[in-house]
């Protein structure tokens, strides 16, 4: 049985990876997961120097997902690639790794800085909805997404993923615009803005008022919207939003994605990623699915 | 200290006072923990996904104490449980009471609100040395109390002056004239920020447990951060993650 996936030339063992700001740099998760048995590590977005986040609360439950305002709270590339890349290099598994800023200029300083690096990937994170600035406004408007795609893959030593935004009108536009910028790929969805209020103490659950909307409650409007990227480019889409087993997993694959990711299963449960792999394989052995190629966009066949 | 998420068993469950309830868990993470550490529980409800980390109020042999208020739905779905029930648990997380620091010292274990329970574990560690508990209470309806005087002197502050001093544990602490080497103390903010005072004019070490909305409860995730005096070595900002480089803190290095 075969579970491998190639994403730009990079061979993942199996399509399982996981999703940016859930799983640190995968250190604590460690102690839970063998990160030889994903097929990638997606690491937190990192910026060109460190960034203190949002206040607290930054997260609160709701029904079936939560909200979460982190504010892309890193250390910082230097301190990224002196301390997480010698941790994640000691495990057979593929690094991808997460980058934010709040202008062009801040994601090339960051992936120049990579270039060098042992890393197999990167991903561009022009969705974060917990910023005041870039993050989602280069993810809301395709003339910004291509450019700075395009300002990224110049300076890129390895291939370059856009992660998009589900907070726009039309997502096959967003997925044409990183491809016309020169992406290797797309993943979606970042999560969806959303808020939530207590009604008891008339506040605002979160700090920021707004937060990023997540879980499986999520998961109808990823697959649609993973659906509609996949037929609209012909680069691969790495699919998330909700991913809790198996079977998530494949509803992505088979409406276009070549590799998945787990993200808010995690906190639910530390060994979720490792189940979602055990899930594939499980469905594969049911169907006889030998190469799990044969299902990617299989949805209808 | 091996993390580990395990499908435990409830061996029961009683109300302590309105709101108020106490389960005893059979597991293998008590070999594990110490004072001051908490573990995750989970609801088997799929619409609530996060788990809610929860004090130890007591460590027996294969088996914890967690004394709860019921806060929400989560926490009133835990209340549900009995005995032989499972219960899906993530521990121990945390660092605990630093116990170390107060060995062979005049110690005051301070506790507000459902900040008390920790305080009972905490307490029996350091037993045979001199121990004060200082347990706020809002009203008369006191829960942990003849626990705690069993293990040693309790001062107790109740809000409405039903019961001991009338005022919160600054207050029992001054009108009990108790005097101490090192605080170590859980409960709301404001107790928190009075003790960080009070213990900064003495100069005693307050060693203060934080509560934060969590989500990974590993240290992954970075929702549950406080601030922090100087730039973190992990964070590389000023902030700690209350987690994992808690929820014990000495207080004067967080902000509060």
């Amino acid at each position: 049985m075969d579970l491998s996936v190639e994403i730009a030339g990079v061979t993942l063992k199996n399509p399982v990876m996981t999703a940016s700001g859930t799983f640190g740099s995968g250190e604590e998760y460690s102690e839970f997961v063998d990160l030889n048995k994903l097929g990638a590590v997606v690491t937190k977005g990192v910026a060109n120097v460190p960034w203190p986040g949002n206040p607290t609360p930054r997260i609160a439950e709701t029904y079936g997902g939560m909200l979460n305002a982190i504010g892309l709270q890193n250390p910082g590339i230097d301190v990224f690639v002196r301390r997480d890349i010698p941790f994640l290099k000691k495990f057979d598994t593929r690094i991808i790794v997460n980058v934010c800023g709040k202008t062009v200029e801040d994601y090339v300083e960051v992936v120049e800085r990579l270039s060098e690096e042992p890393v197999d990937m990167l991903e561009i994170n022009i969705s974060c909805p917990n910023v005041k600035e870039g993050g989602i406004a280069f993810g809301q408007d395709p003339r910004a997404a291509e450019a700075v795609t395009r300002a990224v893959k110049e300076k890129a030593g390895q291939p370059v993923i856009m992660k998009l935004s589900p907070n726009v009108t039309d997502i096959g536009e967003m997925a044409r615009a990183a491809e016309a910028g020169g992406a290797d790929a797309v993943s979606l969805i970042n999560t969806l803005t959303g808020m939530k209020i207590d009604v008891h103490r008339r506040r605002f659950a979160l700090a920021n008022k707004t937060g990023g909307m997540s879980g499986p409650a999520v998961k109808p409007v990823a697959v649609r919207m993973v659906y509609q990227a996949a037929q609209a480019v012909k680069i691969p889409v790495i699919g998330m939003g909700g991913i809790q087993n198996g079977e998530d997993a494949l509803e992505f694959i088979l409406a276009g994605a070549t590799a998945v990711s787990v993200g808010t299963a995690n906190f639910h449960d530390p060994y979720a990623s490792l189940k979602v792999a055990d899930g594939i394989r499980a469905y594969m052995e049911q169907y006889g699915i030998k190469d799990i190629k044969e299902l990617i966009g299989a949805v209808d066949q | 200290m091996a993390k580990r998420k395990e499908r435990a068993r409830v061996l029961s469950q009683e109300c302590l006072a309105p709101g108020i309830y106490s389960m005893w868990i059979e597991t293998g993470i008590a070999k594990e923990a110490v004072p001051g550490q908490f573990i995750s529980l989970y609801s088997r409800d799929g619409s609530r996904l996060l788990p809610r980390p929860i004090s130890l109020c007591e460590i027996g042999d294969g088996r914890l104490r967690i004394v709860y208020r019921v806060a929400g739905a989560g926490t009133e779905e835990f209340s549900s449980y009995r005995a032989g029930d499972p219960a899906d648990i993530l521990g121990p997380l945390g660092n605990g009471f630093p116990l170390e620091e107060a060995r062979g010292k005049k110690v005051l274990l301070v506790g507000g609100g459902i900040g008390v329970p920790p305080m009972l574990e905490t307490g029996k560690a350091l037993s045979g040395q001199d121990v004060t508990f200082v347990m706020g209470y809002r009203d008369g309806r006191m829960f942990l109390k003849e626990d705690f005087e069993a293990c040693g002197r309790l001062c107790v502050a109740t809000e409405d002056g039903s019961f001991g001093t009338r005022g919160n544990v600054l207050d029992a602490i001054r009108e009990n004239g108790l005097e101490a080497d090192v605080i170590f103390a859980c409960g709301p903010a404001p107790m928190l920020r009075a003790l960080k005072e009070y213990g900064a004019q003495k100069g005693i070490p307050v060693w203060i447990s934080m509560e934060e909305r969590m989500a990974c409860g590993i240290g992954a995730c970075l929702a549950c951060v406080c601030g922090s005096k100087e730039v973190d070595g992990h964070s590389h900002v000023r902030n700690k993650r209350v987690c994992k480089d808690g929820p014990v803190f000495l207080a004067e290095e967080v902000e509060l």
